[in-house]
């Protein structure tokens, strides 16, 4: 097991039990963390995608010179010094079809080539990333927070309110994820003002929409295992004696229960964001997550699926992106995992 | 026809090199192979063997009253026959109207009203029984007891009473069994109807067929073909009908294949493949064919691929009941700026693709050449588009007060890259755009229903022939009576209704039915004039692209029907 060579071995100098004692789980769990190799390769690799995505504006508008957003089937670019065009007519005596210019190698000029609407790929995959990124984030935040909240509230108070609560998760649960994420962005793409619910307002071409939409249909799959932890730690000893001194409602869910809890949340939080990833990417590949122009790696999966056969970097790229990041995030999530394992050390000093 | 081909279409492909001049109406078709889309090719054609096309999909329900694709009809021509025909072969002649069941065609009486048709005698349906006048009666009566686009035969008398419960044209459709003779009264002289029965529509069934939907059984028809198999998840069978007898080939020759398959459920991509390895013959030229696909199948399989230009519009209609382009100058601007060479990229290239500003597609009745949203527009505007005039149109946008306004452009999701580039030609001239992609199936019923006006200000649309005649596109597309408040079944999206011009296509469909080259030119006015008036900005007029396997020969192309299957023969 990981945790074992990760542990401080009893005996020696550096690294002997002394060293454990008196640190706080979270210390603890940041040095476990700190010695997973893999785990911290992963989390470099997560960070540089985010940095690089993120450096999107200036790479468009400072190395490339491009707009990724609006279409130039009519451009030109500079391939080994000559101006070629953007589009390439099909050669023989037909001449059919257009094919998009390929990979330039060339950072300055459309170093993954062009989509079939004259775009730079390059510069649409990272604007690309930082909007997955934003939605993969940001959805899985909504997701654990409104889970949290309401995993607290079944959990501590259970009787009605637990069943009420736990029965409306299992009807979102009851549906097909991603059917029922469609179809919520279909209704809302129509709907001439997007989303309006009181003083809310999301237009249909905000990322906000997606990540809504994202965020709420993951909140059962967060609900579930911490509401199972809330149970779990308001049976403990330590809570029936903050009762016993007569601790407000208020004080044992956020300062008995929330600590010893949160800990499922962090866990499922690196994780949850690999999946809303895939779920923004598969939702924008089928042409109702981010809307165009914008661009997200499912996106321009989608614009790459017909030129698989003369231009596969197009798909390739954003699938490389998207695997990466999802693979960074998991190999993450379980060295958090291992980090906030308490079992681990039991293991260790058993 | 708008859903019919769409996807067909918009992979069409012209051709570069033979223009086949003499039978594809004026050079609108071209080839790569020796057998040109309007000739039969060269060689002895021989009887026999399986023709096997590939398709994404099925067309859905088979029932001939119901089906309005160009994937099933392009199947039932070879199965069933209507008291008239448009010539089957290919090139321009392929839009004439010849005699079918009918003996002749008739003229038409009591001012246009009255067609009287003598029915052939001794013509018998694929299961053996005789086909007799008052088979017609069950037919045009199932038009109206089958959920179907019933408004072609509404002009006949008793068809307004008809609904989906019943229907009695025993007074409009008068059937004579003994005389052998059919008698049809019109409410009103319509100058299209002998183009209305060639659908398939009204093709005649047996009268003992089911007033309501037949689902995926076909009835038996009177071709040289009989349908064996119908399975919409598996594959569409043909095989020869044994009580077929040629009774006048112009309408229906004899067919050559032994049997013809049409199977489903392939992606496109692996169509291409298969029929490049011999294993199946024809691409269904609705399914689009791959981009990436389209440059080898220009170089390496030319012989094999036709292109052919068809009688179809890809367009955006503007909302003419909302601001900005309620305002004439508005909608006018965007005309100008529109770049619609941009569009014939999008669209595949200038070989899949020809840029237009009007409604009326070339090599079309009323066609006359007409562009006056081009930078340097010809005189009188007769002349191509070259390139948009972003100067002018920021000067009407000016004019017209309407700068700065936002406007929702739609699409669905296939067709979005146009979207785009509209928003960007929208935003180029002082507008606030932003698209809205809805899905393929919702969207043109979306864009149709009245109800949604408020909610979109430029939606994509396309149209592809009925039938050849310019009312099919501009009466049924642009025609006061062709807004229906609230009804998902819309076609005059844009909602442009002018009184004058609607009088001259009044004018012009009375003329029809006695001077048609006086109502062509009639036509090509109130072409002009909508044009004019830009109740849409139109991008392009699509081509075709037919893919066959090498064994393939016979090929013809026809502008109503397009490839014609019965006539393609198998090289042993």
């Amino acid at each position: 097991m990981a945790e074992v060579a990760l542990e401080p071995q009893a005996g020696t100098p550096e690294q002997g039990p002394d060293r454990v004692a008196g640190r706080s789980p979270w210390a603890l769990a940041l040095r476990r963390l700190g010695r997973n190799r893999l785990a911290l390769a992963s989390l470099v690799l997560f960070v540089v995608i985010v940095a690089t995505s993120f450096a999107a504006p200036l790479y468009a508008d400072h190395v490339a010179h491009t707009d990724p957003f609006v279409n130039d089937v009519n451009g030109t670019t500079i391939v080994n010094g000559k101006k070629v065009p953007l589009m390439q007519q099909g050669g023989g005596v037909l001449k059919l079809g257009v094919t998009p210019i390929g990979p330039t190698w060339d950072i300055r000029h459309y170093f993954l080539g062009s989509d079939t609407q004259g775009r730079d790929v390059a510069a649409r995959m990272l604007y690309g990333g930082r909007s997955s990124l934003e939605i993969g984030i940001g959805s899985a935040l909504i997701a654990c927070l409104i889970a949290t909240v309401l995993a607290l509230i079944a959990g501590f108070y259970s009787g009605l309110v637990d069943a009420l609560l736990s029965r409306l998760m299992d009807v979102i649960w009851a549906f097909p994820v991603y059917l029922l994420a469609i179809c919520i962005a279909t209704v809302l793409l129509t709907a001439p003002n997007g989303l309006e619910v009181g003083p809310i307002h999301v237009v249909a071409s905000s990322l906000w929409l997606p990540t809504l939409i994202i965020g709420l249909i993951y909140v059962p799959y967060v609900y579930r295992p911490v509401r199972g932890s809330v149970l779990s730690v308001a049976e403990k000893e330590f809570v029936e004696a903050a009762v016993a001194q007569g601790a407000s409602n208020r004080r044992l869910i956020f300062s008995e229960i929330l600590p010893n809890v949160i800990t499922v949340v962090i866990v499922l939080l690196p994780l949850m964001i690999a999946t809303t990833i895939l779920t923004e990417a598969a939702l924008s590949f089928l042409g109702v997550g981010v809307q165009p122009p914008g661009a997200s790696w499912g996106t321009i999966i989608a614009d790459g699926q017909n030129l698989l056969y003369t231009r596969p970097w197009v798909a390739i790229a954003p699938g490389i992106m998207i695997v990466l990041t999802v693979l960074a995030l998991n190999v993450l999530g379980d060295g958090i995992r291992d980090a906030l394992d308490p079992r681990a050390k039991l293991r260790v000093e058993g | 026809m708008r859903e019919l081909l769409r996807r067909v279409f918009k992979l069409t492909i012209p051709i570069a090199a033979i223009a086949v001049a003499a039978g594809c109406g004026g050079g609108s078709s071209s080839s790569g192979g020796s057998s040109g889309g309007g000739t039969p090719a060269a060689g002895t054609p021989q009887k026999g063997g399986t023709l096997t096309i590939l398709a994404s999909s099925a067309f859905g329900v088979a029932d001939p009253a119901q089906n309005y694709t160009l994937q099933q009809w392009a199947l039932l021509i070879d199965t069933h026959d209507g008291l008239v025909q448009f010539k089957r072969v290919g090139g321009s002649e392929g839009t004439q109207i010849v005699p079918d069941l009918a003996e002749e065609i008739p003229q038409p009486t009591d001012g246009g009203k009255t067609y009287t048709f003598q029915i052939r005698k001794g013509i018998k349906f694929s299961d053996g029984t005789t086909m007799k006048p008052s088979d017609f009666v069950t037919t045009f009566e199932r038009q109206f007891t089958v959920p179907g686009p019933t408004s072609f035969y509404s002009g006949i008398v008793g068809a307004d009473k008809c609904t989906a419960k019943s229907c009695d044209l025993s007074q409009g459709v008068v059937a004579d069994d003994n005389a052998y003779t059919l008698t049809i009264h019109l409410t009103a002289s319509d100058p299209e109807f002998l183009d209305k029965l060639a659908l398939p529509f009204a093709y005649v069934v047996p009268g003992n067929t089911t007033p309501k939907l037949t689902g995926n059984n076909v009835p038996p028809g009177t071709g040289p073909y009989m349908w064996q198999s119908y399975d919409p998840n598996k594959e569409a069978v043909l095989v020869r009908n044994p009580n077929f007898k040629v009774w006048n080939p112009d309408a229906q020759p004899e067919g050559y294949p032994d049997k013809i398959v049409e199977k489903y459920g392939l992606q496109v991509s692996d169509e291409v493949t298969a029929v490049e390895n011999g294993q199946a013959d024809v691409v269904f030229a609705g399914d689009t064919i791959p981009s990436d696909r389209l440059n080898e199948l220009g170089t390496q399989y030319a012989s094999q691929t036709h292109v052919n230009a068809l009688t179809a519009d890809w367009y955006f209609a503007l909302n003419t009941k909302r601001p900005p382009f309620d305002n004439l100058q508005a909608r006018q601007a965007i005309n100008y700026a529109f770049d619609r060479k941009a569009a014939v990229q999008l669209a595949g290239g200038s070989s899949l693709a020809v840029p237009s500003c009007q409604i009326l597609p070339p090599n079309f009745p009323g066609y006359q050449e007409y562009c006056p949203y081009t930078a340097n527009p010809a005189a009188n505007g007769a002349g191509p588009w070259t390139a948009p005039d972003i100067a002018k149109a920021k000067q009407l946008v000016q004019q017209s007060g309407t700068a700065g306004q936002s406007v929702v452009v739609n699409t669905d999701g296939p067709d979005k890259p146009f979207g785009e580039q509209m928003v960007a030609d929208l935003n180029k001239i002082g507008y606030k755009a932003k698209l809205v992609v809805l899905a393929g199936s919702i969207q043109y019923p979306f864009l149709q229903n009245s109800k949604n006006l408020d909610k979109w200000n430029v939606g994509w649309s396309a149209w592809y022939q009925d039938y050849p005649a310019p009312s099919d596109f501009l009466n049924v597309l642009l025609g006061c009576g062709s807004i229906h408040p609230n009804s998902d079944a819309s076609p005059n999206i844009a909602e442009f209704c002018d009184q004058g011009i609607q009088s001259k296509m009044d004018k012009a469909l009375t003329t029809g039915v006695t001077d048609p080259d006086a109502a062509n030119q009639l036509w090509a006015e109130v072409d002009h004039e909508v044009t004019d008036q830009a109740p849409w900005v139109n991008m392009y007029n699509p081509k075709q692209i037919d893919f066959l396997s090498k064994r393939v020969k016979g090929y013809q192309w026809s502008p109503q029907w397009y490839i014609l299957y019965d006539q393609l023969w198998l090289e042993q």
